[in-house]
């Protein structure tokens, strides 16, 4: 399977600066392995969009710790009080997005929309130096559409081609990322032979999907642990 | 057994509650409402994909993927349904979900709300709390009345960020529940241990009886 790559096969990608589009909500959905290996990738000073940055001391959160994010966008950060401590003393730069329009901005990245109006947030902090515009009586707000350099997602199967499907709420962020970066990395936990995976419940195309990282975790109680 | 403040809100909410109703739970006292749903038929979504969550699930049942917005393990119906973050808020965006019950921490007059910056703390989360503001039929918040500090949460206006310019339909404490008209505060339900004339007092706005 020519997609079928080591995550260390891949750091000739990630480029300084970059922006990275991360799926997951909390670990959820984290493609960790990609994650886990940034640390000792040379590059960084990433702009990072991801819902929140890792949980528990996985994911985002272990790139965020090895210095290698400058900036942040996403819906949730305050639970990250590393990251709180950070952008109070300047040394990250946070965009802060309502978690719909966030996940809708990703999409139209990928769809080919440069942007849309949206009633979430009119009146509100989060609308301040934003068109708004009023359409049939309701005011709008309008944001700008997102896409990325790299997306690293994660995805419970794909298939030879790179079909995906995902794992119950782990879908969350992972299939309008893939959709919305210039390269796919798609971490998945099992890779099958083409044919196994009904193409009714494809929910990403293999054309969307670059590269494919066998997942080095597996799920146990409700842990993530690494495995050989 | 004589119920805590959160629950008889939780309590009081779930009344509210259709069969056939499609509900989103906030975290905090909202979650709660679950409990007390009882025969009810009502579709439980959450905001990361999910329409269909079911009862809490067993320790060996857990599954760290399957969680809820507040990111709990959680079980799922027979009729659920995954789904992915975009798809979830058009849901909730497109006026598909029935009623939204959010925390809050302060409620104006008119039912503007502010339910997402912590006071004296940077403002670095807000998750879906806007987007449900903007998009459900109907929005419950559901909070104590007072501060820890004995100040009313119902204001003349807000000293806190607002979610937003949409107006909350329902505000339920644990003294009675609220609703709003125009600048008017109706105490539509008085159920805890104050008067009228005694939440009025304390509220220190004035309050109409329907």
């Amino acid at each position: 399977m020519e997609k079928l790559k080591t995550v260390d096969e891949l750091e000739p990608l990630f480029k300084d600066r970059m922006r990275l589009l991360v799926g997951g909500f909390g670990i959820s959905g984290t493609p960790l392995t990609v994650l886990h290996a940034l640390p000792g990738f040379k590059a960084g000073d990433y702009e990072v969009v991801s819902n929140n940055l890792g949980d528990y001391g996985k994911g985002l959160h272990k790139v965020f710790e090895a210095g290698k994010i400058a900036k942040a966008i996403g819906s949730f950060f305050t639970i990250n009080k590393e990251a709180v401590t950070a952008w109070s003393k300047g040394e990250l730069a946070i965009d802060l997005l309502p978690q719909g329009t966030l996940a809708e901005a990703i999409r139209c990245g990928g769809a080919g929309i440069g942007g849309f109006y949206t009633p979430t947030a009119v009146g509100t902090k989060l609308a301040e130096g934003k068109e708004v515009r009023e359409i049939d009586g309701v005011r709008y707000l309008f944001e700008k559409a997102i896409k990325g350099d790299l997306a690293l997602i994660k995805a419970a199967k794909a298939d030879k081609a790179g079909n995906l499907i995902y794992h119950t709420t782990a879908r969350n962020f992972n299939p309008v990322m893939a959709t919305a970066a210039a390269t796919v990395i798609a971490e998945v936990d099992e890779i099958v032979e083409i044919g196994e995976l009904r193409p009714e419940e494809i929910i990403t195309p293999h054309i969307y999907v670059d590269y494919v990282v066998k997942s080095k975790y597996v799920k146990k109680g409700d842990d993530y642990v690494e495995v050989n | 057994m004589k119920l805590t403040k959160r629950d008889v809100i939780a309590k009081r909410i779930a009344q509210e509650l259709k069969d056939g109703d499609s509900v989103n739970l906030g975290v905090g006292i909202p979650t709660l409402v679950a409990k007390y749903i009882g025969d009810k038929k009502v579709y439980l979504q959450s905001e990361n994909g999910l329409l269909g969550i079911g009862p809490p699930p067993n320790e060996d049942e857990l599954d760290i993927d399957l969680i809820d917005a507040g990111k709990n393990p959680v079980s799922i119906m027979p009729d659920a349904s995954y789904f992915d973050s975009a798809f979830s808020f058009g849901m909730i965006r497109g006026h598909h979900i029935d009623v939204a019950v959010l925390g809050t921490l302060e409620v104006d007059r008119y039912g503007e709300i502010a339910n997402w910056s912590v006071p004296n703390q940077p403002i670095l989360g807000v998750g879906g709390a806007m987007d449900l503001v903007a998009g459900a039929k109907k929005v419950i918040v559901a909070s104590t009345l007072f501060t820890k500090d004995g100040s009313p949460k119902l204001v003349e206006s807000l000293t806190l960020d607002s979610s937003g310019e949409r107006l909350v339909n329902q505000f339920v404490t644990e003294y009675a529940s609220f609703t709003f008209e125009d600048g008017k505060i109706f105490a539509d339900d008085i159920y805890g241990d104050m008067t009228f004339e005694e939440l009025q007092d304390k509220i220190g706005l004035p309050l109409t009886q329907k």
